[in-house]
Order: C-alpha cells, then structure tokens, then sequence
C-alpha cells in the first residue's frame, strides 16, 4: 500500500516535469481553462443580479455552493483523467501490458495521465469559495467539514470516471453518455439541489450521491443546517461509491478479452 | 472551386458515419437540457417582474442550444491539430489548394454535419415528446422561415471562428491556449451558458456587437419569436459582416504564419 502511493506519488512528479517543458504553451492552457470555467461563474452572477435571489438562496450562497461542488470537481477532473482515456487504451491493447505488471491497474491508469492543467478550474473555484467565504461564519468543524467534501465530492467523481472506464470492457468505445454524469453532474451540483424536481433530486442523493457530497456539506456551513453527525457523514457517500465501483471494475477486469493484436 | 466543395463533400460524409456517438451525445445534451431548464425555471418562479424573455421563450431557447450545440467551436480539429503538430501541415502547402480555404471548407462540414444528427432527433423529443412546461413551442412559420437562412448564416460565422482557431496553432504548437480562450468565449457569449438577453442591460450593445452573438444568441430568438421575422434581415447583415472580417483577419494571420514556417528535413 506504501509502495503504491509512492509509485503514484512517482508517476505525478513526472507528468508535472513533462507538462512544464513546454512553459508558455502551459501558461496558454492555464488561463484558457480559468476563463472556460470563469464564463460558467459568470452566468450564475448574471442570473442573480437579474432576478435576485434564487428560491431563497442569495447569491454568496450559491458561489459557496458552487465553489464547493467545483473543487471537488476539478480536483478529480486532474487525478482522473487516464481513465477518461481508457477505451483508447483498450482498443490499442496497451491495457495487456499494464495487467502485467504486477501493480494495481487503477493506480496505472490514474498515474498514466495526470493534467496538471486543472489547476485553472481549481484556481476559478477557489476564487470563488474564498469570495463567498466573507460571508460565512467559519468554524474550526466547519473549515474540516469543507475539507471532508472536497476529498468525498473528488472520490465520487473518480469512481463515475472508473465505472465510465469499465463500462469500455463491454462497448470498447467510451460514450458520451458518462458526460451526463461528470460534467452533467458537476453543473447539476454547482446550484442548490432543493431547486430541482423530487425525481432528480432521489437520482442525485440514492444514486449518484452528489448531493451528499457537496450540497449537504455546504448546507451545514452556510448555517442552513446543523452541523450534527448526519451532515459531517453524509459525504461519506462519495467513497462508498468509489468502492462500489471499484469492485464493478474488478468484474470487469476479469471479463477482459484483448482486443489488440 | 470543385476542390474546395469536394472537401466539404467527403468531410461530410465521414462525420455523418458517427451516428452512435450522436445517440450518446443526444442523451447527455437531453440531461443538461433538463438541468438547465429547471434551473431557469426556479429563478423565474422567484421573480414575478417582467423579463425581456419569457420562460417559455427561455425552455424553447435551451432546447434550441442543445441541439445546435456543435455549431459553437469548442475544440479544435484534431487533425489539423497533428498536421501543424507533426509537420504535415508542408504537404497541404505543396498542393494547389488554398490552405485558408481548405480549412474554411472543412470548418463547414465540421460545423454542419454533426449538427444535424443531432438536431432533428433533438427537435422532434423535445417539441412532441417532453410534457408542455418542458417543450421546445413550434415555431410560427415565419419564424421558422426567418430561421433558416439566420442558422445557414451562422454556419458562416462558425467556420470563419473555427478556421481562426486553426491559424493560431502556428503560434501555440504544443498548446491548444488560444483556442480554449476562443471556444470559453464562444460559449458564453454566444448564448449557451443562460441568453444574452438576461445579461445585464448596460452590457448588452457589447454582447449584441460580437461575431458569437450570431451563432446560436439571434438565430434562436428569431426561431422562438422573441424578435420578429423581419429582424432576420439585420441578423444575416450581422453575421454576414462578422464572417467577412474574420475571414480577412484568418487570412492575414495564417499569411503571416506561413511566412516564417520552418521545414526540418531529415
């Protein structure tokens, strides 16, 4: 277990040497993501000073909850990225070779891309969190609460990225359908969950437990609900579901027949 | 000119091939409708003073985003993304082509074909199929007619943004920066993260001035009826002009970036 951490501790510093080779081209990539995910923000700013508010949610409100979600988001949108491109692997049959090596093939693909560039939608969600933290009366259980839902809000965003990756055993080619659930649900998370129809709202708390890994959270820090044993554990959802997942990818792993040659 | 028409031709027909890739594409772009509609909707239910849209004007518009989507250029060409990044890109130089044009009449087919596999099964759920609240308003014929020729124009518009984003390669090689930057733009400002018209009021002779607002912004809201027909005239004016200033600008860059290519033999 240590030496996997080291080897991926491993695979990450030599990724981030590659990707600062090129200086002005990373630069480039920096800014382009902190304005992509900046325009976003910006939309939701606009919205409020149209309309006000948002169901009762005034606007620092809605920036902590978007900040939050978007943390989590672009944390697991940098770590993650070799298992979006896993069906490309498993196409060329280079998965065979990491099958044998005798490390887990989760950590490969994790270390096998790691884009330094998410920085520009860490550093946007960031900016966002600490402007609409003037607002919110902080303590020492709830600064550890937020810490809690970036690391949950990031597990549950890996594991839709390993089920993604998983479900490439069986179509090969990877959907577009998964970006339903990661972009789709990062943008769902980014408002308040309580604006949307019951139906969406069971979809995104029972199965796809975004709302328990960052809005719930949120909630609790905004003082909109009591800090109490179930708000500091319902984001305990997110890893759950990343062990879920990683045993489904278990399943598929064992279900792999090599497409290469 | 045959040329340049046999590309987009071939273009076409090859990006036509993705159908399953559509299918997938429809299903997310039908979540993030969803999402986006409910969203709007609890904002207008809070606020009951009068709008310069209206709700049902907004889902329609949504909807309209959705199905368009890939006519806004968020990403680059692979393939030219390898030919400038490989070298290649000399052999497209050496034949008796245009590389401007070549790219233009790529951008077309890139901008059209995938457009409209997704279009017409997006329009059909979303005008017959969702529940009335939820639903895509069948257009007034005028408005429909006024339409076409606003979404051919923006087509336009599209492929000379598109085109740009190739020539900036030439500066960027390793880097896809300036494109991402054009793509975020594109995407806010040409309506797809909420309509221009809820921007806020002093910024909108700003937002109307931009080549994006002609993209997916005017067309839209000729289609839902939020302006009328006529006002089409002044959209087609609009994109027409853009398209013409980006083509010149595309050209004059990529004149310049051809000038000091070098060629690393071996």
């Amino acid at each position: 277990m240590r030496d996997a951490f080291a080897l991926y501790i491993r695979y990450i510093a030599i990724a981030t040497r590659a990707q600062l080779q090129y200086r002005a081209a990373f630069v480039l990539k920096v800014i382009g993501y902190l304005i992509a995910t900046g325009v976003e923000f910006l939309g939701l700013w606009a919205l409020f000073a149209r309309f006000g508010s948002l169901d009762g949610w005034k606007l620092p409100e809605a920036a902590l909850i978007y900040g939050v979600a978007d943390v989590g988001f672009g944390l697991s949108d940098g770590l993650g990225r070799g298992l979006d491109r896993f069906s490309g692997l498993l196409k060329a049959g280079q998965f065979d070779r990491m099958l044998l090596r005798p490390r887990s093939t989760v950590l490969q693909l994790l270390g096998f891309d790691f884009r330094l560039l998410t920085i520009g939608r860490l550093l946007q969600g960031t900016a966002v969190l600490v402007w609409a933290s003037r607002f919110v009366a902080w303590s020492p259980a709830s600064i550890a609460l937020l810490a809690e839902s970036f690391a949950c809000t990031c597990c549950l965003f890996i594991g839709i990225a390993v089920l993604q990756a998983t479900s490439a055993f069986w179509t090969i080619e990877s959907l577009e359908v998964w970006s339903a659930f990661t972009h789709g649900g990062n943008y769902a998370s980014q408002y308040p969950m309580d604006i949307y129809a019951r139906w969406f709202r069971a979809f995104f708390t029972a199965l796809l437990p975004l709302a328990l890994t960052s809005y719930t959270p949120a909630c609790a820090i905004l003082g909109r609900a009591p800090l109490d044993a179930w708000h500091a554990l319902a984001p305990l959802a997110g890893p759950l579901f990343l062990a879920a997942s990683l045993f489904i990818w278990r399943i598929g792993v064992r279900r792999h027949a090599s497409t290469g040659s | 000119m045959n040329g340049y028409l046999a590309i987009v031709a071939a273009r076409f027909r090859t990006l036509l091939q993705y159908r399953t890739a559509a299918l997938a594409g429809l299903f997310t772009q039908l979540f993030f409708g969803f999402v986006r509609i409910a969203i709007f909707s609890a904002f207008y239910a809070a606020s009951p003073s009068s709008q310069p849209m209206s709700l049902p004007e907004v889902v329609s518009y949504i909807w309209l985003g959705q199905a368009t989507l890939l006519l806004v250029p968020w990403r680059i060409d692979e393939d030219v993304l390898q030919q400038i990044g490989d070298g290649s890109v000399v052999y497209e130089l050496a034949r008796p082509l245009d590389l401007y044009t070549v790219w233009f009449a790529r951008s077309i087919a890139w901008r059209t074909a995938p457009v409209m596999l997704r279009m017409l099964p997006m329009f059909v759920i979303a005008m017959f199929v969702l529940p009335h609240d939820w639903a895509l308003m069948p257009p007034s014929a005028a408005a429909f007619a006024a339409w076409l020729p606003c979404f051919a124009g923006a087509v336009l518009v599209s492929a000379a943004l598109s085109s740009l984003m190739n020539v900036t390669l030439m500066w960027t090689l390793a880097g896809q920066g300036v494109p991402i930057i054009i793509g975020s733009l594109a995407t806010v400002f040409g309506g797809l993260t909420i309509p221009l018209a809820l921007f806020p009021a002093w910024s909108q002779p700003v937002l109307y001035a931009m080549p994006f607002a002609g993209m997916l912004d005017l067309p839209s809201r000729i289609f839902t009826g939020n302006l009328p027909p006529h006002d089409a005239l002044y959209v087609i004016a609009h994109q027409l002009v853009w398209t013409l200033v980006l083509v010149a600008f595309g050209r004059w860059l990529l004149a310049r970036g051809v000038r000091r290519i070098v060629v690393q033999g071996g």
